[in-house]
């Protein structure tokens, strides 16, 4: 039982890093209807310029380690909006209106390109950093045969589940109250009619991608905190899982990019901690081919119409 | 007169133009360029390299501005004077001859490469095998992508479903490259009835995420069935093919019997033509099936298919014959590529791998069978040219190493491609059907790559 808490408590946070992520497959495929590949190693990106940050900060005498992660989390976020944007004015505007598999592979095309733009800037080796956030509280302590088993929530998990749960209580608002939201949603029903009523579509596109990109450093920043160590490759993986989180959700809803990470999450722990942690990524993604064959569009989503 | 008195602006705007796109960079670059982490002996270190920041933004600045100066904002632009598409009698004329004149090239060019590089022959030979590969995994991912119009982004696990059938029949029952080949094709194919089976009901982006996640699993698991594959290890010692049972070796083997001197590069030839006849059977199966009423089903499917279900056509077994037919031709370019190497691993299929299949096929212009074979050239040829650019070192200093910007610049060149033709390098296509004369049309107005 206590095994089985530890185990959810880990899956809920590795779940919010992963629905975070998805966030922005789901409103740019809600949007435009494309698969931004490179959106996993936007997230990539993110938590490099999170480490640089970081660790300038120490490097410049700031000893407050709340102050330090406050300004990572703004700085990387912004300068990962800037890349955000950047790929979608390069590489997808150009090919709008055009036929649908362009952009997908102007996509994969720039994931190549940021991967080995990284890897050649920064170096191929691992990047390691050493736990910043220690300690935590113990929930639960139980005995077992073999001894005490405590079931803990270290800050660092409380700080990474409080983190994506405020954003994503804001990012509804956002999308839900604003002008901003309102014009998203428009741009996500109908572009033409948008443009006729007066919606700058592309704005609204760009900043689809600012807002994909930002929450996308947000999750690179805790998984840099969370499992301390980066490399230019950790955007692929987890990239393919969050798309996986979002169309397991229902891909183009937010509720359902969120539930999507954070079953994605779950399952990939309980698959690690009672079967075997070879085999996690085939079970995030046979229930994946699973749940597709049998909701086609997926948890959350809406069924699609087919019109002739 | 008037492009006179507009001329301050333009340098004025320009200058403006390149300089957001020097800040931008600047700003991208930041910390990539200008900081840089390294492990050290304390941790992490960091070392700052202002020169390189500032000399990226410099580029940057310079070749916007040139950019600016004479194609985006020049009244005449220089690329004015390249015609991009040639006059239209040219170009069905050029249409026309390209293929035969490209097969003959292609039939005759071991001999060609001896006969021009009598020193790196082997090199060039190897390469023409690589990009052939290429081009019949092109041509087989071409009948699912562009003829059916399913996106598939897990073809590589048919390619590894057909390389570890032959090396795992190999190693087992002993069995030799030629009788392999059938059985490894129709290995893949039933894998790909397996994999298609269940999922093909599914339309356009779900499709696509499943064949990944289908890639992904197949190989994790020949990554971890340890016992099985070999897992990372891979599975080497995977024998030659023989010719008629002669093996290429320096006694009693090929050369002797037919009297010639022994070369190593006698191999190479024959694989090179082993390879040449397995891309020419998928290009003829192709195009002949477009023309029998399965092939019409499935460019039928593509462009509609609730007009095909309305029409009788059982949508779930037209789907699946181009999935398997797809995955067969994968299969028998697997069992070759593993026959080439003598070694597999589940390294050499990545999604990585489906990726730039997809990408040739696409950059070529989807259902386009000349298109396939001139990105092959471009993007695999292209990757391997970079591979040997050793003399920028006497340039930029010993430290400076080439390799490894190929995959960056070969990600550039897709994006640049797809944005310069959206269609692809070919972008008009041969209906199948017709109705009162043959002629091309445009790639607009067919449906390939919708996904549907």
């Amino acid at each position: 039982m206590e095994y089985f808490l530890q185990q959810l408590i880990n899956g809920l946070t590795l779940g919010s890093i992963y629905g975070l992520i998805a966030i922005g497959y789901t409103m740019v495929y809600g949007i435009i209807g494309m698969i931004n590949f490179a959106h996993g190693d936007i997230f990539m990106v993110g938590s490099f310029i999170a480490l640089a940050t970081f660790l300038a900060l120490v490097a410049i005498g700031i000893t407050a380690l709340p102050l330090i992660l406050f300004i990572t989390l703004l700085v990387s976020m912004l300068f990962t909006s800037a890349w955000g944007w950047t790929v979608e004015r390069l590489a997808y505007r150009p090919l709008r209106g055009s036929f649908r598999l362009a952009p997908l592979i102007t996509a994969i095309g720039m994931s190549i390109v940021l991967q080995n733009f990284v890897q050649i800037t920064q170096g191929a080796r691992v990047k390691p950093l050493p736990p910043q956030i220690q300690g935590g509280i113990t929930l639960v302590e139980g005995v077992t045969d073999n001894g005490t088993i405590a079931v803990q929530l270290s800050y660092m998990q409380i700080i990474i589940i409080a983190t994506t749960l405020a954003l994503m209580i804001g990012f509804s608002l956002l999308i839900s109250k604003t002008s901003l939201g309102r014009s998203q949603r428009a741009c996500e029903q109908d572009q033409k009619m948008a443009a006729l009523l007066g919606v700058n579509v592309d704005r609204t596109i760009s900043l689809t991608f600012v807002m994909g990109a930002a929450l996308a450093a947000v999750a690179g920043f805790m998984f840099l905190l969370l499992y301390g160590v980066i490399d230019f490759y950790i955007g692929f993986l987890a990239g393919v899982k969050a798309f996986t989180a979002a169309v397991l959700g229902g891909i183009g809803s937010l509720p359902g990019a969120m539930l999507g990470g954070l079953l994605i999450g779950l399952i990939e722990v309980f698959w690690s901690g009672y079967f075997s942690v070879e085999y996690k990524d085939v079970a995030a993604f046979s229930i994946l081919v699973i749940v597709l064959i049998f909701m086609p569009s997926g948890l959350l989503g809406k069924p699609e119409v087919e019109k002739v | 007169m008037a492009s006179t008195t507009s001329q301050p602006n333009i340098i004025a705007d320009s200058i403006k133009d390149a300089l957001i796109a020097a800040f931008l960079a600047a700003v991208l670059g930041f910390f990539f360029f200008a900081l840089r982490t390294d492990i050290g002996p304390g941790g992490l270190d960091l070392t700052y390299r202002w020169g390189l920041w500032f000399t990226a933004a410099a580029i940057v600045f310079a070749v916007r501005l040139l950019l600016n100066l004479f194609i985006f904002k020049a009244a005449n632009p220089i690329t004015r004077g390249i015609k991009l598409s040639a006059p239209e009698g040219v170009t069905s004329v050029v249409g026309r001859g390209l293929g035969p004149v490209l097969l003959a090239l292609a039939a005759c060019l071991p001999f060609l490469l001896m006969w021009l590089f009598p020193n790196r022959d082997r090199q060039y030979i190897d390469l023409a095998i690589l990009i052939m590969t290429y081009v019949m995994l092109g041509w087989g991912l071409n009948v699912v992508v562009g003829l059916a119009g399913l996106l598939d982004l897990g073809y590589v696990a048919f390619y590894a479903v057909g390389a570890y059938s032959f090396a795992l029949l190999a190693q087992h029952l002993n069995i030799g490259f030629w009788t392999a080949l059938p059985l490894a094709g129709v290995l893949a194919a039933c894998w790909g009835i397996i994999l298609g089976y269940p999922v093909l009901r599914l339309r356009g982006d779900y499709l696509a995420i499943v064949t990944l996640a289908f890639g992904e699993i197949i190989r994790v698991v020949l990554l971890n069935w340890y016992d099985f594959t070999g897992g990372p290890d891979g599975i080497s010692g995977i024998p030659k093919p023989s010719f008629f049972g002669l093996e290429f070796n320096r006694s009693g083997g090929f050369a002797e019997f037919f009297g010639i001197d022994y070369d190593s590069i006698h191999r190479f030839v024959y694989l090179y033509y082993i390879i040449f006849a397995l891309a020419l059977i998928t290009n003829f199966v192709t195009l002949r099936l477009r023309k029998l009423p399965i092939g019409r089903a499935w460019e039928a499917l593509r462009e509609d298919e609730i007009a095909c279900r309305s029409l009788g056509i059982n949508t779930t077994n037209t789907k699946l014959t181009a999935f398997s037919i797809g995955a067969m031709f994968a299969g028998f370019a697997g069992s070759f590529f593993a026959t080439r190497q003598g070694f597999i691993s589940p390294e050499s299929f990545t999604f990585l791998e489906s990726a730039i299949i997809l990408a040739i096929v696409v950059l070529g212009g989807l259902g386009s069978q000349v298109g396939v074979v001139i990105a092959s050239v471009v993007m695999i040829g292209g990757i391997e040219v970079l591979r040997n650019l050793n003399w920028l070192k006497d340039i930029f200093g010993p430290d400076f190493e080439p390799t490894q910007y190929r995959m960056l610049i070969f990600g550039l060149a897709m994006v640049m491609i797809m944005v310069w033709k959206p269609r692809g390098i070919i972008s008009s296509r041969n209906p199948s059907a017709v109705y009162k004369e043959k002629k091309k049309i445009s790639s607009d107005m067919v449906a390939q790559g919708e996904g549907h």
